[in-house]
Formats: C-alpha cells, sequence, structure tokens
C-alpha cells in the first residue's frame, strides 16, 4: 500500500491530473448548481444557479422573481451576499486546482489519492452545507408572512424534484458541479489505473 | 367611408344583378368545408400562425387578431384616447394627440401598411393614417405601441395614406377633400373653378430609427385622392393613387362625381419628385404642423413644425401622369411581380388592368396623351391597358395578390370575392361575403412575396350573421383559406370599430422580438424611481411630485397629505422584472384622468388636483397577486 503511495504517475496519467487541474479552472465561470421551479402560471420556469462564488437567476430577472414569490410565504430574500460560504468557496476550488498542479511537479500516487479525499471531503461539507442552507431558508419563516399554511415548511430538494403547493422545485448538479464529479472519478480512475499497473509490474 | 350611405348603390346592384348573367351570385357558390372549425381550432397553448393588424376604422385604433384563430389579442390605441391604460390622458401619452387644431384624441383610420425591407415585410413596424385630422402614426412592433405621431400639412382628409414604397424609403400621403391650398375662405363654387387643389406627400422613414419627416409636397389638380399603393422590383420608383371626382363637382357628389365614364390613377415617380427638389425645383410653402414623437419609457415630445418643400408638376416634368381609369376608381393595387396596376372601379363593370411595361413604354409619346391636366400628361386608356376583368361583379373596390398569380378583388354592391387570374382576366372563383365587404387582405398581400394561404374580407354591415345587438350590428371579418386551388370561407369573427384595412404579417416574424419587459436599468424617464429606498415626495409651493414605486402587492410611499388645490403629480414606476406584470394605479373619483397600466420596468405620471377635503382611496387596477385587493393605499386632502 505504501509503496503504490509513493509509485510515480504515470505520464499518460499526469497528462489526466494536468486535465483535471485545468478543467476545475472552468468550475470558476459555470454554475455548480441549478434549481429551477415550474408552475402553471410559470409555463417558462424559473431558475436560480449556484456559483462558486454567487447566486444568480437563470435569466436576468429570475431571482428577483423568486424573491417576489417567496416573500409571500415569508421566505428570507435570497442574495448572494448573504451567504458567507461565497466568500471563501474560490478559495478552496484554488487549494484544488493547486493540488493538480503541485502534483504535476511531485507526481507521485498519495497525491492523487489525497485529490480524492479532497474532493469527497469538500462534497460532503459543501452538499451538507447546501441541505442547511435549504433548511433555514425552508423552515425559518416570517411569522407576519401574508401566506401561512401550518406545517408547511418550503425547503427545496437537496437532490432531484418535489412538490411545494402548486409548484415544483427541481435540484441537480450543473456543469460546474459535474466538472468537480468528473474530476473525482477520473483521480479514482487513475488510483485504479496506477495499482493495476503496479500489480502487473510485479508479476 | 362607405357605409350606410350607400343603400342606394346596394338598391342598384340588386336591379343591375338580374342583368348581369355572367355574374354568378357568389352565395349560391359557397362551399363551408366541413373541417373548417378544425383548420381555425388552435388548440389551448399552442399559437396562431400569423399576426392581423386591423385598422380601426371610425374608432381611431388598431387591433391585433391572430389568424387563423381569429382571437382578438390587444388593441392599440393610436389616434384615440384608451381609458384601459390611460393612452391619451397621462402625462407621458397626451402630448401624443396634439394637432395644429389642438388636441384631437380621436381620428378616422382606415389604412395599415407594414414596413418593409426589399418589397419584404420585416417586423419592424406598422403604419396607420389619420383621415380626419391628417396624421400618419408609426407603431412599434417590439412594444407594440404608437411611437410617433406626425400631422400632415396642407391637405384635407388624409385618406391615401400612408402607403409604402420598396424599401419605406418614403409614405406617400395625398388629399381626399381638396381645399384652398393654402386655407382660406373662399366661395365654395370656386372648387370647380379649380380653387381647390390637392397635396402628395413624401413622408420620409429613417431607416434605423423609423423616424418620420416630411421631405416633398407635390401640389396637384384639386381631385379626390382615395387610395394609393407603390410599385415593386421594376415598378419601384413609382405610386398610383387612385381619384375620384375628377368633375371636381361641390355639391352633390353622389351625382356630380358620377358623370364621368373615366377618372383617373395618378402614377407618381418619387424618384424623380426628389431629384427636382434637389435640383432646387421645389418651393419653400407654408403649412403648420406638428410632431410628436414617444421615445421608449419617455414622456412624449410634440415639437411644432413650420414650412415645407413644395413642387408644382409643371416644373418636373416626367414626373406625373394620369391613366383615365373607370369610373370612380377606388382602389389602387399593383402585383406582385410589379407590373400590373389594378384599378377598383366603384361604379365601373369592369376591372381595369393597367400595364406598367406599357406605360413605361408610351408615357413621353405625344400621340399616347389625349390631353393635359395642369402640367400632368393624361394618357390614353388602351395604351395603358393589359386587361379587362369583363363583368367580375359589383362594385369592385380593392385586389390583394397571391403570389400564385391570382388576384383577388372584392365587390362592395354585390358582397363577393372573386379571384381571378391575371394575364387572362378569367375569373375563376366567385366567394360570399356578408354583407358588404370593403378592403381585403392576404397575408404578405401588397409585399413582393406574398406568404398567402389566408384572406381576410373586411366587412361594412353584418345583418344576418350573428346575435343581434342593437340597432349597430357588429363589426365583421371574413376568413378564407387561399392555400389550395378553391378558396374556402373558415371563419366570420367579429372585429373591433369598422375593421377598415389589414395588414397581415407571418407570426415567425414578430414573435420573437417582442419586448416582454423594460429593463429597469435602462429605464431613462425623468421621473423614475429604481428603488422602493428612493420613493419620496417633494413638495415644490403648490405643487407636489411623489415618486411612487409599486411592486407586488404594495406602493410606495402608500400616505400622502395634500392640501385642496394642491397639484399631485404620481410619478409611478412599475418595479417588477417579470413579463405579464402591470401594476394599474387609480384614484377614486379623479377627473380628467382614468386609469394607467403601468408596464414593467416602466414610469408614468398621474397628474390630480387635490379636490374637496376628504379622504381618497388609491389602489392597483391590474389583477397583480394573490394580494391585489390589498394594494390600495390613502390620500388624505386637508383644507
Amino acid at each position: 500500500m505504501k509503496d503504490l503511495l509513493f509509485t510515480t504517475i504515470s505520464k499518460k496519467n499526469r497528462l489526466l491530473i494536468l486535465g483535471v487541474g485545468v478543467f476545475l479552472v472552468l468550475v470558476y465561470f459555470i454554475p455548480i448548481w441549478s434549481i429551477s421551479i415550474s408552475a402553471p402560471q410559470y409555463p417558462e420556469g424559473l431558475g436560480m444557479h449556484i456559483w462558486i462564488n454567487q447566486i444568480t437567476g437563470a435569466t436576468p430577472y429570475d431571482l428577483k422573481n423568486i424573491n417576489l414569490l417567496n416573500h409571500y410565504i415569508g421566505m428570507q430574500e435570497i442574495i448572494s451576499e448573504s451567504i458567507p460560504e461565497l466568500l471563501f468557496m474560490p478559495y478552496v476550488l484554488a487549494y484544488l486546482i493547486f493540488g493538480a498542479l503541485v502534483t504535476e511537479l511531485y507526481p507521485k500516487v498519495g497525491m492523487a489519492a489525497l485529490g480524492i479525499i479532497n474532493l469527497v471531503i469538500v462534497g460532503i461539507v459543501g452538499l451538507f452545507d447546501f441541505w442547511r442552507w435549504e433548511y433555514n431558508y425552508g423552515h425559518n419563516l416570517n411569522p407576519d408572512a401574508p401566506i401561512i399554511i401550518e406545517g408547511m415548511a418550503y425547503q427545496p430538494p437537496l437532490l432531484g424534484c418535489k412538490v411545494m403547493l402548486n409548484i415544483t422545485a427541481c435540484s441537480y448538479p450543473s456543469y460546474g458541479g459535474m466538472i468537480l464529479g468528473l474530476s473525482l472519478v477520473v483521480l479514482v480512475y487513475i488510483l485504479w489505473d496506477e495499482n493495476r499497473r503496479k500489480k502487473s509490474n510485479v508479476v | 367611408m362607405l357605409k350606410k350611405s350607400n343603400l342606394i348603390l346596394v338598391t342598384l346592384g340588386i336591379t343591375l344583378f338580374t342583368f348581369l348573367p355572367n355574374c354568378k351570385k357568389g352565395a349560391a357558390t359557397a362551399t363551408l368545408a366541413s373541417d373548417a372549425a378544425s383548420r381555425v381550432y388552435v388548440a389551448p397553448g399552442e399559437k396562431d400562425e400569423v399576426y392581423a393588424f386591423l385598422s380601426g376604422g371610425f374608432s381611431g385604433q388598431m387591433s391585433v387578431y391572430g389568424i387563423p384563430s381569429a382571437r382578438l389579442f390587444k388593441i392599440i390605441p393610436v389616434f384615440s384616447v384608451f381609458p384601459e391604460n390611460g393612452y391619451g390622458f397621462d402625462e407621458e401619452t397626451k402630448d401624443m394627440l396634439k394637432t395644429t387644431h389642438g388636441y384631437v384624441p380621436w381620428d378616422d383610420s382606415h389604412h395599415v401598411e407594414a414596413s418593409m425591407t426589399d418589397g419584404k415585410q420585416d417586423g419592424r413596424w406598422m403604419f396607420l393614417n389619420a383621415n380626419n385630422t391628417p396624421r400618419l402614426a408609426r407603431i412599434d412592433l417590439k412594444s407594440f405601441e404608437t411611437k410617433e405621431i406626425l400631422e400632415i400639412p396642407n391637405t384635407s382628409g388624409n385618406h391615401a395614406s400612408p402607403f409604402a414604397t420598396e424599401n419605406t424609403e418614403y409614405l406617400m400621403a395625398a388629399t381626399r377633400f381638396s381645399v384652398p391650398v393654402p386655407q382660406a375662405s373662399v366661395p365654395i363654387d370656386s372648387f370647380s373653378k379649380g380653387g381647390f387643389k390637392g397635396t402628395v406627400t413624401m413622408v420620409k422613414v429613417d431607416k434605423n430609427t423609423g423616424r418620420l419627416s416630411v421631405e416633398l409636397q407635390v401640389l396637384v389638380p384639386g381631385f379626390n385622392y382615395d387610395l394609393s399603393h407603390c410599385g415593386k422590383k421594376k415598378s419601384h420608383d413609382w405610386c398610383f393613387f387612385s381619384s375620384y371626382n375628377s368633375e371636381q363637382a361641390h355639391k352633390m357628389l353622389e351625382v356630380g362625381a358620377s358623370k364621368k365614364d373615366k377618372d383617373f390613377i395618378l402614377a407618381f415617380n418619387w424618384v424623380r419628385a426628389k431629384e427636382c427638389k434637389d435640383q432646387g425645383k421645389a418651393y419653400n410653402f407654408g403649412g403648420d404642423y406638428v410632431n410628436n414623437f414617444k421615445e421608449e419609457n419617455k414622456p412624449a415630445v410634440s415639437t411644432r413644425l413650420s414650412g415645407v418643400k413644395m413642387l408644382n408638376p409643371k416644373d418636373c416634368p416626367g414626373m406625373m401622369y394620369y391613366m383615365p381609369t373607370p369610373k370612380s376608381p377606388h382602389g389602387t393595387d399593383v402585383d406582385s411581380t410589379g407590373e400590373y396596376i389594378v384599378g377598383g372601379g366603384k361604379l365601373a363593370s369592369v376591372i381595369p388592368v393597367h400595364s406598367f411595361s406599357k406605360m413605361m413604354e408610351v408615357k413621353d409619346k405625344k400621340e399616347h396623351h389625349s390631353t393635359e391636366i395642369e402640367g400632368i400628361p393624361v394618357l390614353k386608356y388602351e395604351s395603358t391597358l393589359a386587361g379587362e376583368v369583363k363583368k367580375p361583379c359589383l362594385g369592385p373596390l380593392h385586389t390583394e395578390f397571391d403570389g400564385q398569380g391570382y388576384a383577388y378583388t372584392s365587390c362592395f354592391v354585390s358582397s363577393e370575392v372573386v379571384k381571378w387570374k391575371l394575364g387572362t382576366w378569367e375569373v375563376v372563383q366567385h366567394l360570399p361575403a356578408y354583407y358588404s365587404v370593403g378592403h381585403l387582405s392576404i397575408v404578405g398581400g401588397s409585399s413582393t412575396e406574398p406568404y398567402g394561404k389566408y384572406l381576410i374580407a373586411m366587412n361594412k354591415i353584418t345583418k344576418d350573421r350573428y346575435l343581434p345587438v342593437g340597432m349597430e350590428l357588429p363589426q365583421s371579418a371574413q376568413l378564407y383559406d387561399i392555400s389550395s386551388g378553391k378558396a374556402e370561407l373558415l371563419s366570420d369573427f367579429p372585429t373591433v370599430g369598422e375593421p377598415h384595412y389589414s395588414q397581415m404579417i407571418p407570426a415567425k416574424l414578430i414573435m420573437d422580438k417582442t419586448a416582454k419587459l423594460f429593463p429597469l436599468e435602462e429605464n431613462k424617464h425623468p421621473y423614475a424611481t429604481k428603488s422602493e429606498n428612493d420613493a419620496r415626495i417633494v413638495k415644490l409651493g403648490n405643487t407636489t411630485h411623489i415618486y411612487m414605486t409599486a411592486i407586488r402587492s404594495h406602493f410606495k410611499p402608500d400616505i400622502i397629505e395634500a392640501r385642496t388645490g394642491e397639484t399631485l403629480y404620481f410619478h409611478v414606476t412599475n418595479l417588477e422584472q417579470d413579463y405579464d406584470i402591470p401594476h394599474g394605479f387609480a384614484i377614486g373619483g379623479a377627473p380628467n384622468m382614468t386609469n394607467l397600466l403601468i408596464m414593467p420596468g416602466e414610469t408614468r405620471t398621474f397628474k390630480w388636483v387635490a379636490p374637496k377635503p376628504g379622504i381618497y382611496p388609491f389602489y392597483c387596477t391590474d389583477f397583480c397577486s394573490a394580494l391585489h385587493q390589498e394594494m390600495q393605499q390613502y390620500i388624505r386632502v386637508s383644507p
């Protein structure tokens, strides 16, 4: 095991890691996650994108309109400035990209394994934080809200679709999220490939 | 225009009917396809194929229908005030209805014209004429709003208007009621002595902004210029105006103006006219007029202008020719190739078709001239004639073209549409119309590339077709499918005002370009309030400006204090940025002001003079949300 971690990564896999690093840079420019809502009165739907550093509407006006809808049920206004995670998330991503670059200079299988651990931690913490964020928005409702339905919470789904009143809300990873997921898959593949290569060398 | 006063004609028509065996009664050939209902049915959520823009006749408005469903989508106020949305009442739009005659909040709107590029509809603007107080309007098809109104000086009865040249370089306008030019009090019988004149006006359309301006006027003999259509392709340089009362009768025109066997179609070379103007052959002439322009989301600006360049036909040879046309011609229509100019003689028993090529060939050969009127050569009828459609119907008026070599002519007296073939001049079909049909419209029918498929006939009187609703029966139009060899009636539909003329445009040319909202960040209205934090009340002596915002479901500020006699301006900005969330604004009992409908991102101003002391509610009039009824607040007026 120890041997494997200190094995030098093959040229092909080094290229793959460089690819992961480069691809992760794209995450700064595309949304990670998207929540879309649709209802009969919104045939075109409304959408919200979560980026590494901001929250935007799917169109220039969607976020404003989601907030306008939400104010009837007493939901807090969703604005990027009120979400501190968005301030340090860019640095977390920078750390991951930095990791890929370091691996280029120090191409050991252990670095790839560290990358996997980092990505998994970021993923788990991120998803938990996202859930907690959704929970708070969905449950901390203004007691003076015009519309109060007893026992009703408006927590959007973490993943998948959910019907709330007459609105269907769907939550899925966006391109940025897919890149993060794909990065994890590539790293796991590299680990598996290196392990296989080592075994075949021994034999 | 041609309404109930024509009962005499109708009677005459019925009498003539029995003597015109070839003129088959339209109703006899009526075929109502059993599947007509499914061909006009547009399922919920589906969209129509075509936009139809109908002028409102004496309603002064323009209405927008979907074809084939014939559903009414919208009424666009143009020359008439519109209490529904405050057009003509509020501080932003009231100047749109200013004229040299003062504020004229109504007109008689006959002809719609679509803007064209290279002879094809481009879906940018619609133009509309005002017959009564000569004006011409530009309607923007991004917002479906009236953006500009230009008064036409030195004319009376702007009927032959606004007909566009092939590239919308110019819109033509001509005098219906000849009068002394310039205006003067003269004995009315001096009309018969040539004391009355008409003018043909070239209105320039800026090709980027659409802004309108008077380029040139031509002083023409005092006939009644009725309609116009401009040439295409080879006849690009020319526009054709029908005229009646070349007799210059001044009383009892019914008889006096129907004496001559032929009146005229005036062929006008506008390119030559511009050339003569540029050569300095036009002279400075008086004439006051007003140009009203409403920039997007800003108050209209009304500008008073004075003076035009006037040209006399004798100073510009080659510019104008008269083509004799039987008998009291009404319509003058140019086919999509630009070759045929079809005259519709209200009292004629043939449909005469002039050939543009023949006209070009003979126009300057003396042997083809019969006479000259005030410097305008009169060509011989046979010299320009391409052919005649013999005994087509009674009272042929207007002709439209389907691009397949067929023409469709409306017949007022015999209440039908006749389909005939260009070139052979043979009638191939009689289509019944109920009751008396005026204009026709084919999708793209006046462009170089008709889209065809649908034809609508716009009728004047609708006896027996609908449930009776008192003495004024529904205004109506009929929809025909002309896509196959045999045209078929698909449906009847009641319309707003008098459906006078129409332009139909394939939906795909317009639907994706329409504006959904006014972006707040681009709102440059001088009284805009772009955020609730900026909502405020500013008192300036006895005038108060209220910078108010509206958003689901409240106004801000929401409590207003005023004193009796104080003038309050409510500058309301709709902060919404969602498609179809207008907010309304009305004050209980407000005189002189109706209601405002303020579109998302728009600012409009409601002027109110505080009446006697009391509490006055103001509220949102457009159901905007679940709490729309709560969107109401109070003004307190103290002594």
